[in-house]
């Protein structure tokens, strides 16, 4: 069922008299938005773009015989993302206000094709999310096995150089960009209003929006690979960057686009948090993967925009020519460096938050203990969001600017992993004589506090800047980041997939399946890692495609177990398929026995989440109580007491919050 | 298990921890510690080397606190199916004021030591053989320096010795015993000089000129790769380079330096940076107000012009 937004409720309440406004037809199903609408758009819209490119440009000294004209790839990109948005609907909803009508809000529907459309339910949007932030993933991973593959072998090669270094530079961008989203996009829309007791996101547009256009980075960055490729890792530095071909066009319209994606997601997160708290929801009562989702809105709202602004220099000094990287007409290659690392490192943050946030929301569950240091936990996100924006500098320790630098930023590198390491604090506080269930969820978190201490302390190894001589630039660092992105982010994601997807999708996933994908991910996480550690320290640097002969035998182990580490998401895959479509179990509404407030809404959670806005009494921490202190009055027939007193029957009866199963939409005013 | 008191956990935890952590840092010290990367070719490695082996000689026994209470904590505090009785939890296991302030205390206080002990060594030795841009603020104590161009071009290096005619090698050749200025320029996109065992790294942006110090000790062999990806053929862009007694450094530049007269003709003349034309090969200008052998000391051979 859609969210009302229509500005019409509060213009009624403030006594205006809206003028008159023509209605808009609806259009027949096929005709609307939805997926197809959507790439129809894209390509038309590339083609459309191309064209004027090519009338803009053809006549340009650079572009003539050159065989290529960067206006055309870059307009036919741009105009293709605003195609693909206008077939998606995005733009409905503002060309019908120009244009004097009352915009439709999308066709109620219960069919799954709802799916395939623009969407005004941060439940819809989530599982969206979900899926688009899963093809990005599993497009970087078979690109990662590519790159694996080759590197089987020192000198003997499977791929073209060009090829390979496109094949590396695909992998990077396409799982940063899937990294940046990971968590917030599909858990963060998806859980955010349920467990702050709100009704909606605060700008449901603009959320669908973030999604769409997020999904059109995919295609964009994709597009790279037929335009040619590029050849400059995700850190894309110019001058390489002037002077690579098509490819690094769809790089750099791609990233603007995910950014403004990024941004749009971040500041709708912040609004929501900090306007839509249920009442009794307090600061000191907001669950702690909400505050790291505060933390990594932050983030995004404030350190993408340096990213897009670099991205359109970069796509200026392609197109128009100008020189904003090129040292020789007055430029500076080091501008590219400090405006992307100045994104990128808080961007570094924004793909670990979100993770303890995941962890630190598990372990109570699973311990069946109060989370250990709440105030600590919150305090460290904050802490770590703000230092993130001074630490860019150290991924350029050698590049000869600012030596003078070197030892603040070393400092406040440093200093970063005091509230960095408070997750550590929080989890081992949270284990004390507690009663640990092992559950699959429980495993990931877990899992993700073993990985990211050695991701972490490997970091402090790199902040050093004597030592960052040997390392930086090495497979060392490579060895640093995946191990804090996919060893902790990652594996927080599926160990927050497997504790929520009973909520969102109503179906209990296959525990013994779920086991065997940690096993296998975990393990072979390792084993493919774990080497590169020792490749980077005996030399090998990073994006090559050649390398010492001593050192294949390490590379072969990590390659293989890279095979293998590829081939435990198929079991993720065959478990979700399996569990959600072809033998569904229905999940009880809360089968962890959470005391969350996102648990105690019934499964599949109604339209508008909460019948009436739930009062929050209690954080969703105070396990091993016996006073049985309910987390929020949800209704005036109900009180929640899932799991405090009676843990057996913490499955609250699913009738109890809401009255009759699919009974009408309570439509409820939006106050 | 879950009966014993909070110090008895807390003794049994201690002694499991001290036990491992003296032990495997010992290990490490004296069996690892000496073969550690980059290894002990010129003093910026064994610098490195020296750094590494400390941070790990902290971190081990960090990250065995952390390893040994989880394992610990999984095997004594797993729940049980049968037992489904909450633990004692309870406002009071939600924080525990002297814990959280001893966490942050400890970890602040070794983390400045971790900084302190990093700043030292990055200045001490004059940058610690990263490269510290056209003026350099930790400069070497010795007099006698070498100052080699570093020359980063799609896809390999090349390398001048102002102090000898300004010949052009592709060949690098260090003498042993002597302190190297390191100039790192590029002639088209950003490279970085890595020389591996000799624990130098600094980038090669065009027109910048980069200077790193080493000190070499004994001769020997080591490989210079391009440390920042520069394109197509980044992967294969490497050679290999010789730490070789002064004596014989000599006569192989003077060599050098008298074979290739003919060729040093043509070059640009010697500048710390260079600007290429359209073929990348005509260019080369003295900056403004820079005297290219002003900075550094010569060593040993007049310079040329002089």
């Amino acid at each position: 069922m859609a969210i009302d937004t229509r500005e019409s409720v509060s213009a009624e309440h403030s006594g205006h008299t809206a003028p008159p406004v023509r209605p808009t037809r609806r259009r027949p199903g096929w005709l609307g938005p939805h997926l197809g609408r959507a790439l129809v758009g894209a390509v038309g819209g590339y083609a459309f773009g191309h064209w004027i490119g090519n009338v803009i440009g053809s006549g340009y000294i650079n572009v003539q015989g050159s065989g290529q004209n960067d206006v055309a790839i870059v307009l036919g990109l741009s105009i293709g993302v605003v195609g693909w948005l206008a077939g998606a609907g995005m733009l409905d909803y503002p060309l019908a206000k120009i244009a004097g009508r009352e915009p439709l809000p999308p066709a109620p529907s219960k069919s799954w094709t709802r799916y395939l459309g623009p969407a005004l339910d941060h439940k819809v949007i989530g599982l969206q999310y979900t899926v688009v932030v899963l093809l990005f993933f599993f497009t970087g991973g078979l690109l990662a096995m590519a790159i694996r593959t080759e590197l089987l072998n020192p000198t003997s090669h499977v791929f073209g150089p060009g090829t390979y270094i496109s094949v590396v530079s695909e992998h990077g961008t396409i799982m940063m960009m899937m990294a940046s989203s990971i968590v917030i996009g599909p858990l963060g829309n998806w859980l955010v209003p349920l467990m702050i007791g709100s009704r909606r996101m605060a700008f449901p547009r603009v959320e669908s929006f973030s999604l769409w256009i997020f999904a059109a980075g995919y295609l964009v960055i994709l597009a790279a690979l037929p335009l040619g490729g590029f050849p400059t890792g995700w850190t894309g530095y110019a001058p390489l960057q002037t002077q690579a071909t098509g490819g690094m066009d769809a790089y750099l319209v791609g990233f603007a686009v995910i950014g403004i994606g990024m941004i749009c997601a971040g500041f709708n997160l912040l609004a929501t948090i900090i306007n839509y708290r249920a009442p009794g929801m307090t600061w000191s009562r907001v669950p702690i993967f909400v505050w790291s989702v505060l933390a990594t809105a932050a983030l995004l709202t404030l350190a993408t925009p340096t990213l897009v602004a670099a991205g359109l220099f970069g796509v200026l000094d392609r197109t128009a020519q100008t020189a904003f990287f090129v040292n020789e007409h007055g430029g500076s290659s080091y501008l590219w460096e400090n405006l992307f690392w100045f994104f990128g490192h808080p961007e570094v943050y924004i793909m670990a938050l979100p993770g303890f946030g995941i962890v630190a929301e598990i372990f109570p569950v699973f311990t069946r203990k109060p989370l250990f240091g709440y105030r600590i936990a919150a305090a460290g996100m904050i802490g770590v969001a703000l230092l993130s924006f001074f630490v860019w500098q150290h991924h350029i320790f050698q590049s000869g600017i600012n030596p003078d630098m070197r030892p603040l930023f070393m400092l406040t590198t440093e200093l970063i992993s005091i509230p960095t390491g408070f997750i550590f604090l929080n989890t081992m506080g949270t284990l004390w004589k507690a009663k640990i269930r092992y559950e699959v969820p429980m495993l990931f978190a877990l899992a993700m506090g073993f990985n990211f201490l050695i991701g972490g302390i490997s970091g402090v190894f790199l902040s050093d800047v004597p030592v960052n001589v040997t390392v930086h630039g090495s497979f060392f660092v490579l060895a640093h980041f995946h191990y804090t992105i996919m060893g902790g982010l990652v594996f927080a994601f599926f160990g927050g997939l497997y504790y929520w997807l009973p909520k969102m999708t109503g179906k209990m996933m296959d525990r013994r399946l779920g086991k065997w994908h940690f096993w296998a991910m975990f393990i072979f996480f390792n084993l493919t890692f774990l080497p590169l550690f020792l490749v980077g320290l005996l030399g090998q640097p990073r994006r090559v495609f050649e390398y010492a002969q001593n050192l294949q035998t390490l590379n072969d182990v990590s390659s293989v177990s890279a095979f293998f580490l590829g081939a435990s998401f198929l079991i993720f895959v065959f478990n979700f398929v399996k569990s959600i479509f072809l033998e569904p179990k229905p999940a009880p509404p809360n089968p962890w026995n959470s005391l969350g407030l996102e648990w105690q809404t019934p499964t599949p959670v109604p339209a508008y989440n909460f019948a009436r806005i739930p009062v929050v009494l209690a954080d969703p921490y105070h396990y091993g109580t016996s006073d049985g202190q309910a987390v929020a009055d949800l209704g005036p027939r109900t009180l929640s007491l899932a799991g405090v007193v009676a843990p057996a029957a913490g499955a609250l009866d699913a009738q109890a919050v809401t009255g009759e199963e699919g009974s009408a939409d309570p439509r409820p005013p939006i106050a | 298990m879950n009966g014993g008191g909070e110090t008895h956990h807390f003794r049994r935890l201690g002694v499991i921890w001290a036990v491992l952590a003296v032990a495997f840092d010992l290990v490490y010290y004296f069996a690892i510690g000496p073969h550690v990367p980059p290894g002990t070719l010129t003093s910026t490695a064994s610098g490195a080397q020296f750094d590494f082996n400390i941070l790990f000689l902290v971190a081990f026994p960090v990250m065995a606190a952390v390893w040994v209470y989880w394992a610990y904590a999984l095997i004594v505090w797993r729940g049980s199916k049968s037992d489904l009785a909450e633990p004692e939890g309870g406002p009071k296991s939600r924080g525990h004021l002297g814990i959280q302030v001893g966490w942050i205390a400890t970890t602040t206080v070794i983390v400045l030591g971790v900084f302190v002990f990093g700043t030292v060594e990055l200045i001490v030795p004059a940058g610690a053989g990263g490269g510290e841009g056209p003026s350099p603020i930790w400069t070497p104590t010795s007099h006698e320096v070498l100052p080699i161009q570093v020359i980063g071009q799609q896809w390999q290096f090349t390398y001048r010795y102002p102090t000898f005619g300004g010949f052009e090698s592709r060949q690098l050749m260090v003498p042993a015993g002597t302190t190297i200025a390191f100039h790192v320029t590029s002639l088209d996109v950003i490279h970085s000089f890595w020389a591996y065992q000799l624990g130098v790294k600094a980038d090669a942006n065009p027109s910048v000129d980069n200077v790193a110090y080493t000190t070499t000790k004994q001769p020997g062999a080591f490989t210079v790769r391009c440390g920042e990806l520069c394109g197509l053929w980044h992967g294969a862009m490497y050679n290999f380079g010789k730490v070789v007694p002064k004596a014989q450094f000599f006569v192989w530049a003077q060599s050098t330096e008298h074979r290739s007269a003919a060729n040093t003709k043509n070059l640009p003349p010697f500048a710390y940076t260079y600007v290429p034309d359209a073929n990348g090969a005509n260019g080369g200008y003295y900056p403004d107000n820079v005297d290219p052998y002003s900075k550094v000391e010569t060593y040993g051979a007049t310079s040329p012009g002089k």
